[in-house]
């Protein structure tokens, strides 16, 4: 393969993944204004961060690209890490509705 | 390896590879991020826990805030893509084009700024600060440090920019910026649905 049809390979592969991550948060915004829950549209938006996240993270960061080692290095723990802090929600509800703790 | 080669090849060939085969100073950048990352997920679960325990949260956002949204994500994502010009440009030895694309993504950094800033006096002037509540506080917070982010992104990439166009700096070094360049535009995935499009006027 030419470096010229390779660059444009690569060009063609960025362009791809810009114009997907400007749909993706078009259909955010579109689900915004859909008159569904608050959970499941908080849920839909997140699978749809995420997946963003996951592009920018592979292919603009060039995580896809780089030895394995890199991203199970970073990956796995940053994920542990971030859920982890997901302990606080069970609090946060009841905050919501007043309860002392053990009732 | 002999003493001899030692002195040759000097004693960085005696050291074993790099399991991540990447240069220190990049994968420095990505341990960076990944303390970033955490930073801006623990400030995210905040703002969660605080919006799910709090009844009468404010919803802010009209139609106008909106379309100001649609156009700062359309520009920082666009900054991304002139980022990744720059660093290919950069890696194929082509300067100049590098810093055109530079100087585009630093021009998009720092429009993606004044339409964040301009959309602040705009809650100013509604009376929402970060001393009116809890929302005020949250919002301000978050979207304060990711404008931080943008703003010292455009000062190191004006910075690196000049020092790698006079030959100081080199290409690997534009792509540790574009890394993190990448990085803010990453965390505004994640800041627009959570504390905008789910804070909509109903």
């Amino acid at each position: 393969m030419s470096a010229a049809s390779a660059s444009g390979n690569v060009i063609r592969k960025y362009l791809t993944v810009y114009f997907v991550l400007l749909a993706i948060f078009l259909l955010e915004v579109f689900l915004a204004f859909q008159h569904i829950s608050i959970g499941v549209l908080v849920t839909l938006l997140l699978i749809l961060a995420i997946s963003s996240a996951s592009l920018g993270l592979m292919y603009f960061m060039h995580l896809a690209q780089e030895r394995r080692s890199l991203f199970l290095t970073l990956i796995p723990a940053t994920i542990f890490v971030l859920l982890m802090m997901n302990m606080i929600w069970g609090d946060s509800v009841r905050l919501l509705h007043l309860r002392t703790i053990g009732q | 390896m002999s003493e001899s080669e030692a002195a040759v090849h000097g004693h960085g060939a005696l050291m074993e590879e790099s399991p991540y085969a990447i240069p220190s100073r990049k994968f420095t950048m990505w341990l960076f991020i990944i303390s970033d990352a955490v930073t801006f997920g623990a400030f995210l679960m905040a703002y969660g826990y605080l919006r799910v325990g709090t009844p009468n949260w404010a919803r802010p956002f009209e139609s106008g805030s909106v379309i100001n949204v649609i156009l700062m994500t359309f520009v920082l994502i666009t900054s991304s893509l002139t980022m990744l010009g720059a660093v290919d440009s950069a890696k194929a030895g082509d300067k100049s084009k590098a810093m055109r694309f530079l100087f585009s993504t630093m021009f998009l950094g720092a429009l993606f700024a004044a339409l964040h800033i301009r959309e602040w006096f705009e809650l100013f002037g509604r009376g929402i600060t970060i001393g009116s509540g809890l929302f005020g506080q949250t919002f301000f917070t978050i979207t304060g440090l990711h404008l931080l982010h943008v703003i010292s992104g455009v000062i190191a990439m004006l910075v690196v920019a000049m020092k790698y166009s006079s030959g100081r700096l080199t290409p690997s070094h534009v792509e540790t910026t574009g890394l993190y360049w990448h990085f803010v535009d990453l965390v505004w995935m994640f800041v627009v649905p959570l504390i905008y499009l789910t804070n909509i006027a109903r």
